[in-house]
């Protein structure tokens, strides 16, 4: 029965080639909020003669649920890495093989062979970052690629941290901080980091997601966040430098995919081959301010964001970063009770 | 005030000065808001000079201006359906002897208000979703719904305290002058009502307005509003265009609000 | 022949089922989008959770509700009172009690204030009350941040006139979270207040002075308990939405420091247990319905009290 269902997807893939040159109609984006460039849609409406609609979420599991349920009129999603594979598993998504699209040839090998999506058989790159530090060098002026700025902060930071409101990103940092592995049920471990972090939260000021404005403003002298938010804030304040946590930090990359019970399968496509053209990935990145996973698509890009420094990451901390697998249910139910501990 | 009293008595001096507070209070953020939107510089929290910027990015972004637009048609149809039903409800369960499913009756209505809104928000997804698969419909009609069901406790309290509150004597003049149940509801008991009515409908209208979580549940592609499209935004940056648009938002009410208490008043 | 008092009866079954079909409409719409999906959850709380939320349908468990209040300790799997749920519930109930208070002490003069306005003018200072809220609730939550932030116009205008010298942090405190609800819920404090007011009979008041009563005892004795209704609406719309308030501590608070739409959020969301969810969600419900239950009783029978 799969192998049917396969070979029928792949058929349909092929019928899209022939498609391609041709299609009328709509597209029903679902996307994370602020986070689709304008630009980049106008440009596929006219090049395609199809009215794009988009609709934000602001969490995955908004999202997962929202979908599972059915009648969402959703065509397309962008789901972070280790949730893809929930998607696939849940069967929500779309076989639709961009692996064979014209473009694909385009995708850095380096983000082909993923562990959520083996061969790129449902999804393709949209944008990459990693979660790390940014500070005010002003206030410290100190080694900032450590996770201890805010597990450990000095004493200028005290009080002036903000950290990203994710479960996933701080329990990362803070296990790797006691060198565990991702996923890990050792209770030892786990209870040292639940303690470092009630201990460490009295020290933060906030846990919030307004970085770009309140950065560069003063108002947080130290971050743990997205690379695309402190690079912003470097650009409104020159203090700001971005930090790589030696101990370990998180990369994440959300991916384009098709749903399944989508009505436009075909404009879905065209959609997927058209942002895997480096001048379009360039389009996305200048947008939101994340690289892609497109080859070339560096000569397109804004100037500033080439030699980013957060943007580019130095050799020497290159392996400390880790795509988040997603836990078993177990280990999910174990640290989303750390997390309440730590919220209450 | 004809009295020969040294003091106006309906006056409690202290009073004036907590109200004048409050009203000074009520605007300083909105002053703020408004004080920002014309911010040269793109951050909320740093003064760059005046300038027109955000106005422009806003009225040149049709994502904002759809979701604009949709809210505020929600909105007028939530709080219209809303008010109509719980004026009849609010009639229905004041001013009468207790009877049976009374009590039931204040509990179904005021029930929307117990319930926080995330919980409301994952069962109406669970049941709307449903539905939406069955009949292919996935219109506005399920927000519409939604939000009048929570509208409706916001627009039957006000009506309901002004009903108990409400001098029966003139609708006895009007029954005993012979005039029919509906000549005595239309000319004497629905004008009485109508401050209540009115602000039960402003009541309404905002608390839809403002609907973030269920919204976010309920919407299908293209249905964002504006709460649900800020929603999106707050995860990543914002800018004073958010306080362009709600400058402008804020402008659209009040010239919609000053219309209506003027059509209003002119009827009286 | 039919005696006057079977007529009385006949007119009396005509009038209730006249009021049942007037309530009609409000108690479908409501039936269909709030009360009837809330089975389901009644029905979610019961079962197992799915591994990536959602619950595996069919198959029963009370784990959600035992985890309401206990809790398998994560690392000696002894079982314990679950005191992260407890704090947080607490929070919730504490912020919106002093929520409603304060939106009490400044909304009843407000509404007074406006009510004893000349009658044309009383219109016109109820809009003023309403124009503010004519913007959403994440736009006020974001204007009063203005407001409140370290070089916001509250320390600023301190730091000017001298008041303090350092700003005061008061984003991310508990006192954030306050001024946000306050600010929020105000007007759905001073509608209902105003609403009864306005049809206060000043006569009384008047009685009252001619008795030598002062003022205080004139606002004690004779205006609030004719407006009691007002206040006890005002007190029900402020108090409950503040127990489930979801975006202003989010933004306000910094995230720091949870109350229970947050909690109830996180079980729907990334934690993934959507049982707790439900079966915290009912808890909540139920804990609201109790106050309302008491805090009604106890109105009407000071209000019986004092005539």
């Amino acid at each position: 029965m799969r192998q049917k269902l396969r070979t029928a997807t792949a058929a349909t893939a092929l019928l899209a080639f022939a498609g391609m040159a041709h299609a009328d109609g709509e597209l029903n984006i679902y996307n994370w909020g602020d986070y689709t460039s304008p630009e980049l849609i106008k440009k596929f409406e006219q090049a395609h003669n199809v009215k794009v609609t988009i609709t934000d979420y602001d969490s995955n599991d908004t999202a997962l649920a929202k979908v599972r349920a059915g009648g969402h009129g959703f065509d397309i999603v962008v789901p972070s890495a280790n949730y893809v594979p929930i998607w696939v598993k849940e069967g929500l998504l779309l076989e639709a093989r961009p692996d064979q699209m014209e473009n694909f040839k385009n995708v850095d090998p380096r983000w082909v062979d993923v562990h959520w999506d083996p061969g790129r058989h449902y999804s393709v790159p949209w944008q990459w970052g990693v979660t790390g530090i940014g500070v005010n060098t002003k206030v410290y002026g100190g080694d900032i690629n450590t996770s201890a700025i805010f597990l450990d902060p000095p004493a200028e930071l005290v009080g002036k941290i903000n950290v990203a409101p994710e479960m996933n990103d701080v329990l990362y940092a803070t296990i790797k901080y006691f060198g565990g592995d991702w996923c890990t049920d050792d209770k030892e471990l786990l209870r040292k980091v639940r303690d470092k972090l009630v201990e460490a939260k009295t020290k933060w000021l906030a846990m919030d997601y307004s970085v770009t404005d309140k950065l560069p403003a003063g108002d947080y002298s130290a971050v743990y966040y997205w690379n695309g938010a402190i690079m912003r804030s470097r650009l409104a304040n020159q203090d700001i430098k971005f930090g790589y946590p030696k101990e370990g930090y998180p990369i994440f990359m959300d991916s384009v995919a098709i749903l399944k019970d989508a009505k436009n399968v075909e404009n879905a496509k065209l959609f997927m081959n058209f942002i895997m053209d480096p001048e379009n990935a360039a389009m996305v990145s200048a947008f939101a301010k994340y690289a892609n996973g497109i080859k070339g698509s560096e000569q397109f890009m804004p100037e500033d964001m080439k030699t980013a420094p957060e943007l580019v990451v130095p050799a020497e901390f290159e392996k400390a970063g880790e795509f988040l697998e997603a836990c078993s249910p177990e280990v999910v139910d174990l640290y989303s009770r750390i997390w309440t501990d730590v919220q209450k | 005030m004809a009295s020969g009293r040294t003091f106006d008595l309906r006056s409690q001096p202290a009073f004036s000065f907590v109200a004048l507070f409050t009203f000074f209070m009520l605007y300083l953020p909105i002053a703020a808001l408004v004080m920002y939107a014309f911010n040269a510089g793109s951050s909320m929290a740093v003064w760059e000079g005046v300038s027109l910027r955000w106005f422009y990015e806003a009225a040149g972004n049709e994502r904002v201006q759809e979701a604009a637009l949709r809210s505020a048609v929600i909105a007028m149809f939530a709080a219209l359906t809303a008010t109509v039903a719980a004026t009849m409800a609010a009639i229905a369960t004041t001013r009468t002897r207790p009877y049976r499913g009374l009590t039931f009756k204040y509990a179904f209505i005021n029930q929307p208000l117990m319930v926080p809104e995330i919980v409301t928000a994952v069962a109406l997804l669970i049941v709307f979703s449903r539905i939406k698969v069955w009949t292919g419909y996935s219109g506005l009609g399920y927000l519409v719904a939604a939000h009048s069901a929570f509208c409706i406790p916001f627009a039957y309290l006000p009506i309901r305290a002004r009903l108990e509150n409400m001098d029966l004597s003139l609708e006895t003049a009007a029954a005993d002058l012979y005039a029919t149940k509906w000549q005595a509801f239309s000319h004497v008991t629905l004008p009485l009502l109508r401050p209540g009515i009115i602000a039960g409908f402003m009541l309404a209208f905002v608390i839809s307005l403002d609907d973030v979580v269920i919204t976010e549940f309920v919407k299908s592609g293209g249905q964002d509003t504006l709460p649900t499209y800020m929603l999106g935004q707050l995860r990543r940056e914002t800018t004073p265009e958010i306080n362009a648009i709600a400058v402008a938002f804020l402008l659209f009410s009040v010239v919609l609000v000053t219309a209506f208490f003027f059509v209003n008043r002119r009827k009286v | 022949m039919t005696s006057a008092a079977e007529i009385v009866t006949q007119v009396e079954r005509d009038d209730v089922r006249a009021r049942w079909l007037l309530s009609a409409p409000a108690l479908l719409i409501i039936f269909f989008a709030a009360i009837g999906p809330l089975f389901v959850m009644l029905a979610y709380s019961v079962m197992v959770k799915g591994d990536y939320g959602d619950v595996r349908f069919g198959e029963l468990s009370l784990d959600g509700w035992f985890s309401v209040l206990f809790q398998r300790d994560i690392f000696d799997d002894t079982i314990g009172l679950a005191d992260a749920h407890l704090s947080i519930f607490w929070r919730s109930v504490k912020l919106s009690l002093i929520t409603t208070l304060v939106t009490l002490a400044l909304g009843f003069p407000t509404a007074y204030f406006i009510a004893t306005r000349p009658p044309h003018t009383r219109e016109v200072w109820v809009f003023l009350v309403t124009i503010p809220f004519w913007t959403n609730l994440l736009i006020r939550t974001f204007a009063m941040q203005e407001v409140i932030r370290n070089e916001g116009i509250l320390n600023t205008l301190m730091i000017r006139l001298g008041v303090i010298d350092q700003p005061i942090q008061l984003m991310y405190t508990d006192a954030a979270i306050l001024f946000g609800m306050v600010y929020v819920y105000l007007p759905l404090m001073v509608l209902p207040l105003y609403a009864s007011m306005e049809k206060l009979d000043f006569r009384l008041v008047e009685a009252g002075y001619d008795l030598y009563a002062t003022r205080l005892r004139v606002l004690w004795r004779i205006i609030i308990p004719l407006v009691r209704p007002g206040i006890v609406a005002g007190s029900i719309l402020v108090f409950i939405p503040s127990l489930g308030a979801y975006v202003i501590p989010r933004v306000l608070g910094g995230g720091k420091s949870m109350m229970l739409g947050n909690l109830i959020e996180l079980q729907f969301g990334a934690g993934r247990n959507w049982p707790l969810g439900a079966a915290i969600s009912i808890t909540l419900m139920a804990m609201v319905m109790l106050a309302l239950l008491v805090y009604v009783r106890n109105a009407a029978r000071s209000g019986a009290q004092h005539g």
